[in-house]
C-alpha cells in the first residue's frame, strides 16, 4: 500500500498522529505528512482507523497490488 | 436532479413532527428527554427553533460523518437563514464581521486557520504540559487550604480558572488579568436568554478592545508568544489586518476558556458517579488519555453545531434545500447505538475515536490536543490530590445550564 496526505485539505488536526505516530507527524506548519520511509504503512493495523479518523478524508490509501 | 420513485421527504413535509429544539438537559452529562425519541426517527429528522422555524436535526453517526465534510454546508453565521438556537445569537450577528474560524467557509476559513494552526501541535502542546501541570497545582493548593470539610465551587476554583491561565499564556495576555477574562467568556458562550444576549454582547466587545489594547502594548513592547508571533508574521507583513487579527484572538481566547471548564466540570461529576472507573483511573493514570477521549463522547458538551445549505443536497431519501437548516446533533451522533455498543454506558475502557465531539470536518476544533492535554492534567492532579472529592449537594441539584451552546452546569458544589 501506499499512504499519502493532501496537504491542502490537511486541516492539522493530528487525529492520524495520534492514531498513528509511527506512520504520521506534523510539520512546522501543524500540518500532517507521512513519516519519510513509511509511506507503506509499516504494517501498522491503525492506518485505517487513522484515515477515517481524518475529519476531511486527506489521507489516501492506494493498493499497490492494482496500482 | 433526477426525480425518484419513492418520495423524496422535504422540510415542508410534516412539520407537526418537528418538536421543538434545543431540549435542557436535565442531567449535565446525559441526553435530555425526548432525545431519545428523536434517536429512534434518525438518521434525520425535523425540529422546531425557538422562533418557529423548522431545520433538519441529523442525528445518525454515519450520515453526519458524510454531511460534516460536505462543502454544500456553510458555516457562515451572517446568511440570512443560518439556523440560530437562541435570541442571543441573533444579537451578535448584528457585528460587521463574521467570527474568525468558527462562522466562516473556506477559503477564508483555511487562511485563517493556517495563520495559528502551528501554536496548537501535538509537539507544541506536550512543551506546555509543565506549565498547564503547574497551574493545576497551585490551584488546588488555594482549594485545599480552605478545607476539609467546606463547600467550595469546583467550577469557579479549579476547572474554569486553569484553562483560563493556559490560553492567556499561550496568547501572551498578563495573567493578572486572566480573571477578566473567566466571568466575560462564560457570558459570550453559555449566557442564554433574551435578557442575557446584551450582556453577551457586552462581554464580546470587551474582551474584543482588550485584546485590540493588547496588540498595541505588544507591537511597542514584543516577547515570544503566540499573539507576538501572530504580530510579527502576519499582521506586520500584511497577510491579516488588525480587526481581524483581534478577533481570532478573542475567539481563540473564548474558544478556550468555556469548552475546558465545562469538560473538567463534567467529567468530575461523571466519574464521581462511576466510582469502580474511577478507581480504575486512579490506579492507572496511563488510562487517562483515553478515559477523556471517551468522557468527550459520553458528555458530548458542544452538542449542536448549526449549518445552512448552499445548495440542495439528496441525502437518505431526504431533499435538503438550499437555505435549509441543519442542526448536526454530536451528543445523538456520539450516542449511535450502530456506532457504538452500549453507547449510553460511560466505559473508560472503550477504544478511541470515531466520536464527533470536537466536531468533523474543516472546523474540527483546532484546540483539540490543547483540550485533551488540560483536561488530563486537571482530572489526574484532582483525584491524585483530593482522593475523598465529593459532591456537596445531591448530583440532581447540580445546576444546569441553558441549552443553547454549550452544555456545563453553572456551578459544581464540592468537599472533601
Ligand atoms: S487527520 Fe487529516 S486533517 Fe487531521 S492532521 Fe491528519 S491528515 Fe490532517
Amino acid at each position: 500500500m501506499h499512504i499519502s496526505v493532501d496537504s491542502d485539505r490537511c486541516i492539522g488536526s493530528a487525529q492520524c498522529a495520534v492514531t498513528v505516530p509511527s506512520v504520521f507527524e506534523q510539520d512546522e506548519d501543524g500540518l500532517s505528512t507521512v513519516i519519510p520511509g513509511r509511506e507503506d504503512g509499516g504494517g501498522e493495523p491503525l492506518v485505517r482507523e487513522a484515515v477515517r479518523a481524518c475529519p476531511v478524508r486527506a489521507i489516501t490509501i492506494k493498493e499497490t497490488e492494482d496500482a | 436532479m433526477t426525480d425518484t420513485l419513492d418520495e423524496t421527504k422535504t422540510l415542508a413535509d410534516g412539520p407537526e413532527d418537528a418538536p421543538a429544539y434545543p431540549i435542557g438537559r436535565t442531567c449535565p452529562y446525559q441526553m435530555p428527554p425526548g432525545y431519545e425519541q428523536l434517536r429512534e426517527k434518525g438518521p434525520i429528522s425535523r425540529v422546531t427553533l425557538w422562533n418557529g422555524r423548522i431545520a433538519w436535526l441529523i442525528t445518525g453517526n454515519e450520515l453526519g460523518r458524510r454531511l460534516f465534510p460536505d462543502g454544500r454546508l456553510s458555516s457562515d453565521v451572517l446568511d440570512p437563514n443560518f439556523p440560530l438556537l437562541a435570541p442571543r445569537i441573533e444579537a451578535q450577528r448584528q457585528q460587521a464581521a463574521a467570527p474568525p474560524l468558527v462562522g466562516v467557509d473556506d477559503p477564508v476559513h483555511a487562511r485563517q486557520r493556517r495563520t495559528v494552526l502551528p501554536s496548537f501541535g501535538v509537539r507544541q502542546v506536550n512543551a506546555l504540559r509543565p506549565a498547564i501541570q503547574k497551574y493545576a497545582d497551585e490551584l488546588l493548593d488555594k482549594m485545599l487550604a480552605k478545607g476539609p470539610g467546606v463547600t467550595v465551587d469546583l467550577l469557579s476554583e479549579y476547572a474554569l480558572p486553569m484553562p483560563s491561565a493556559v490560553i492567556c499564556m499561550l496568547l501572551g495576555v498578563p495573567y493578572e488579568d486572566h480573571h477578566y477574562f473567566d466571568e466575560r467568556s462564560r457570558h459570550v458562550l453559555s449566557s442564554s436568554g433574551q435578557e442575557q444576549a446584551a450582556q453577551a454582547q457586552t462581554a464580546f466587545t470587551e474582551i474584543l478592545a482588550y485584546l485590540d489594547d493588547l496588540i498595541s502594548r505588544k507591537q511597542a513592547e514584543p516577547g515570544d508568544t503566540l499573539l507576538d508571533e501572530l504580530i510579527a508574521r502576519q499582521l506586520d507583513e500584511g497577510k491579516v489586518d488588525r480587526q481581524e487579527l483581534a478577533m481570532i484572538a478573542t475567539v481563540l481566547l473564548v474558544s478556550g476558556h468555556e469548552t475546558t471548564s465545562n469538560m473538567i466540570a463534567l467529567s468530575t461529576m461523571a466519574l464521581l458517579a462511576h466510582p469502580e472507573q474511577l478507581e480504575a483511573l486512579r490506579s492507572d493514570e496511563s488510562l487517562m488519555p483515553q478515559a477523556v477521549d471517551e468522557l468527550m463522547r459520553f458528555t458530548s458538551i458542544g452538542d449542536m453545531l448549526m449549518r445552512v445549505a448552499k445548495e440542495d443536497i439528496e441525502i437518505e431519501g431526504h431533499l435538503i434545500k438550499a437555505g435549509d437548516g441543519v442542526i448536526l446533533s454530536t451528543m445523538l451522533m456520539n450516542r449511535d447505538p450502530g456506532s457504538f455498543e452500549g453507547a449510553d454506558d460511560l466505559d473508560i475502557f472503550r477504544p478511541s475515536g470515531r466520536h464527533v465531539a470536537f466536531g468533523y470536518g474543516i472546523h474540527q476544533c483546532i484546540g483539540q490536543n490543547l483540550a485533551r492535554a488540560e483536561m488530563e492534567i486537571a482530572l489526574a492532579t484532582l483525584f491524585r490530590r483530593v482522593p475523598t472529592l465529593e459532591l456537596a449537594v445531591p448530583a440532581d441539584e447540580v445546576p444546569v445550564n441553558a441549552p443553547y451552546v454549550l452544555q456545563g452546569v453553572s456551578e459544581l458544589p464540592v468537599t472533601w
